[in-house]
């Protein structure tokens, strides 16, 4: 029995017509809701060389946590090693530096990747990554097959919005749908690719052109998997999304619930799934980074508390929480803490976790619901159209002739306006400044980590047998030009030689080519 | 231009309006806020050359010798500026353009010192108004040549 504070008992949902539970999942994709699951409390966390991040898991595990979210450093998620020369001052910084199989042996060290699930945010070199973690787990002697997870894989938001691509589009996506084909084979519990609108509303656009241009990307791998000989129930269960939860609490709320609804119809009519698992939208969230403020930090704290409520009472899967000093630095561990612990407020005290779907019926929540799905409707329309009758040629087309990129320029710029004109608030930097900010105490990482890691790299490079790798590498080469060849097995036996992540994006690249943006403001 | 009255885009003896070169150095991606500043430079009546993502030093310097700049804006979003800021102020000395430099971006406050110490010409953190943008990137090419 589920009461209130007060003791009033609690059904776990209200109203009539349509129920959580039920197509097209508008109120969410369970009848009981967090009643059954509370939704994950998936914090990120990679630093250092792969032994600090080790150890960091370690004591993550030990603290009761399941699953583990995996940061990669810069020079990693561009599939650069670490001495390359643009690495300088980045290895380890943001992330944790991978630059051979070998760190990956040390990433993992002492876990048993049967009994967690581990996500790993990287899109560019994906495969490497994923071939890497393959290969750890069965020199442990676990099964691929036993695996569970998420790769964020995602490379369609990269040009445009995060803009951490490595290869032109069309390869990118055949890397993609390689994947999916993968692990649909061979990797049953694994999540193959995590469509991304987080970026997308970060680079600056609104709530419906994050919402659209993010299940655009979806339908666009939907349609290359399908192309590439897959059955759409057999891979669409895996498929899993990643939205921002913004600060304009209703539109929030109103977004998460279209997506579902969107998705569901969309996987129904357009693209004939029947699995009800093909049809539900689950999604992670991560509170807005951007809307962090430099100025009187501790505000913060309000902001995400604020962004988690509209998160959970749109129906999210797991959450991220942002910490408070982020707008200036990582963040500090005191600050990660205070996040966590705003998520188990909403959890613990709030009560929102009770009732599903709790501003269901709302004549605001239902009108906002309906907006975003028709300003999304509008813009599945325009990317159609240019890809005619395609959203993957829609959305490649929006890629080359810079709409996506010119929307959410335009959106940002719009924006900013807004704030500088003093028509719209952000308290503490806009309004209600104070002189006297106080800044916080800031995390920063010294350079000790790069040396360490080129010296290791450069210790790898010398053990390895170097005719294996050339050989592996020829391989890849080979197989990367025969566009029917799944590209997962070449790059599990390099990995497998100690080829380095560059060497191997660097033998993709002299294939298919390297992408450049056509710089436009 | 609606945005900014009263500022003028034209230098003191009426050369023309500012030349600016906005770019980002190396890995880092985010690119949102230096369009932005494009933008809003651009309303403020200044000529931008918008090089966008991925430049080298040299590729910045080559730039502002092809397009006479007056100014480079860096935008750094990935806590390499006590790196590669002082670089881009050396990469221009070397070159002999006496061209100020502009950082915006994500620089904690103890790290801006530093930054002015290396010969940067200004430092503009999140939330910076267009009014102080412009202003920073005037009174840059101000100071480092009076007569323009």
């Amino acid at each position: 029995m589920v009461e209130t504070m007060s003791g009033i008992p609690l059904d776990p949902t209200y109203g009539d017509g349509l129920q959580p539970g039920e197509y097209p999942y508008t109120r969410g994709l369970y009848p009981t809701g967090y009643r059954s699951k509370l939704w994950t409390m998936r914090m990120f966390a990679g630093f250092g060389t792969a032994t600090d991040t080790n150890a960091r898991f370690h004591a993550l595990l030990r603290a009761g946590g399941t699953g583990l979210s995996t940061a990669f450093d810069m020079p990693t998620l561009m599939g650069r090693d670490s001495d390359h020369e643009w690495s300088v001052g980045e290895v380890g910084r943001a992330g944790v530096a991978v630059d051979t199989l070998a760190d990956m042996e040390d990433l993992f060290a002492g876990i048993k990747l049967d009994k967690v699930t581990t996500s790993m945010t990287i899109n560019g070199p994906a495969a490497i990554l994923m071939a890497m973690y393959v290969a750890v787990a069965e020199q442990g002697g676990v099964h691929r097959a036993d695996l569970g997870g998420t790769i964020q894989n995602d490379i369609l938001k990269e040009y445009q919005a995060q803009k951490e691509y490595i290869f032109p589009p069309r390869p990118s996506v055949r890397l993609v749908t390689d994947l999916i084909r993968f692990t649909t084979a061979e990797m049953p519990r694994w999540h193959p690719v995590s469509i991304s609108g987080y970026h997308i509303r970060e680079a600056g656009s609104t709530a419906a052109q994050e919402l659209a241009f993010t299940l655009a990307n979806g339908f666009a791998y939907v349609e290359a998997a399908i192309a590439a000989g897959l059955n759409v129930d057999d891979f669409a269960p895996r498929l899993s999304f990643f939205f921002n939860a913004h600060s304009d609490f209703f539109e929030e709320i109103g977004k998460f619930r279209a997506a579902r609804r969107i998705w569901a119809t969309w996987m129904k009519d357009r693209y004939g799934a029947t699995n009800a698992k093909s049809l539900m939208c689950r999604f992670h969230t991560q509170t807005a980074g951007v809307s962090l403020t430099a100025q009187q930090p501790e505000n913060n704290i309000a902001r995400v508390a604020l962004q988690a409520l509209s998160a959970v009472m749109g129906g999210t899967q797991s959450l991220h929480t942002d910490s408070f000093d982020e707008a200036l630095a990582l963040p500090t561990e005191k600050a990660a803490r205070i996040a966590l612990r705003t998520q188990q407020i909403v959890a613990h005290e709030t009560g929102t976790a009770s009732v599903v779907d709790p501003l269901g019926g709302s004549h605001f929540v239902e009108w906002m619901t309906d907006e975003m799905e028709r300003q999304a409707n509008e813009i599945f329309d325009h990317i159609d159209q240019i890809g005619r009758g395609s959203m993957l040629e829609g959305v490649y087309a929006g890629i080359d002739d810079g709409y996506f990129v010119g929307e959410i320029a335009d959106a940002a710029y719009r924006f900013e306006r807004e704030v500088n004109a003093g028509r719209r608030i952000i308290v503490g930097v806009n309004e209600f400044t104070e002189n006297d900010d106080d800044e916080a105490n800031l995390l920063s990482i010294g350079h000790a980590t790069e040396e360490m890691q080129i010296k290791r790299l450069d210790q790898i490079r010398g053990d390895r047998n170097d005719d294996a790798v050339r050989a592996s590498l020829t391989a890849l080469v080979e197989a990367a030009g025969q566009p029917d060849i799944n590209l997962m097995p070449s790059i599990i036996d390099a990995v497998q030689t100690y080829a380095t992540e560059g060497e191997i994006v660097a033998a993709l690249e002299s294939v298919f080519g390297t992408y450049v943006e056509t710089a436009m403001v | 231009m609606s945005e900014t009255p009263g500022i003028s885009p034209l230098s003191a003896d009426d050369q023309g309006p500012l030349r600016v070169v906005l770019a980002k150095l190396g890995f880092d991606g985010h690119d949102r806020g230096l369009k932005v500043v494009a933008r809003t430079l651009r309303d403020a009546g200044m000529e931008v050359i918008y090089l966008g993502l991925r430049q080298t030093t040299d590729s910045i310097v080559a730039a502002c010798e092809q397009e006479d700049a007056d100014v480079i804006g860096l935008s750094m979003h990935n806590a390499g500026h006590l790196t590669l800021a002082p670089r881009m102020v050396q990469a221009v000395e070397e070159a002999g353009l006496g061209v100020p430099v502009v950082i915006g971006g994500i620089v904690p406050a103890e790290d801006v010192t530093v930054l002015i110490e290396a010969g940067v010409a200004a430092v503009l953190g999140p939330g910076a108004s267009t009014e102080e943008v412009v202003a920073a990137v005037r009174a840059a090419v101000a100071h480092q040549s009076p007569a323009r």
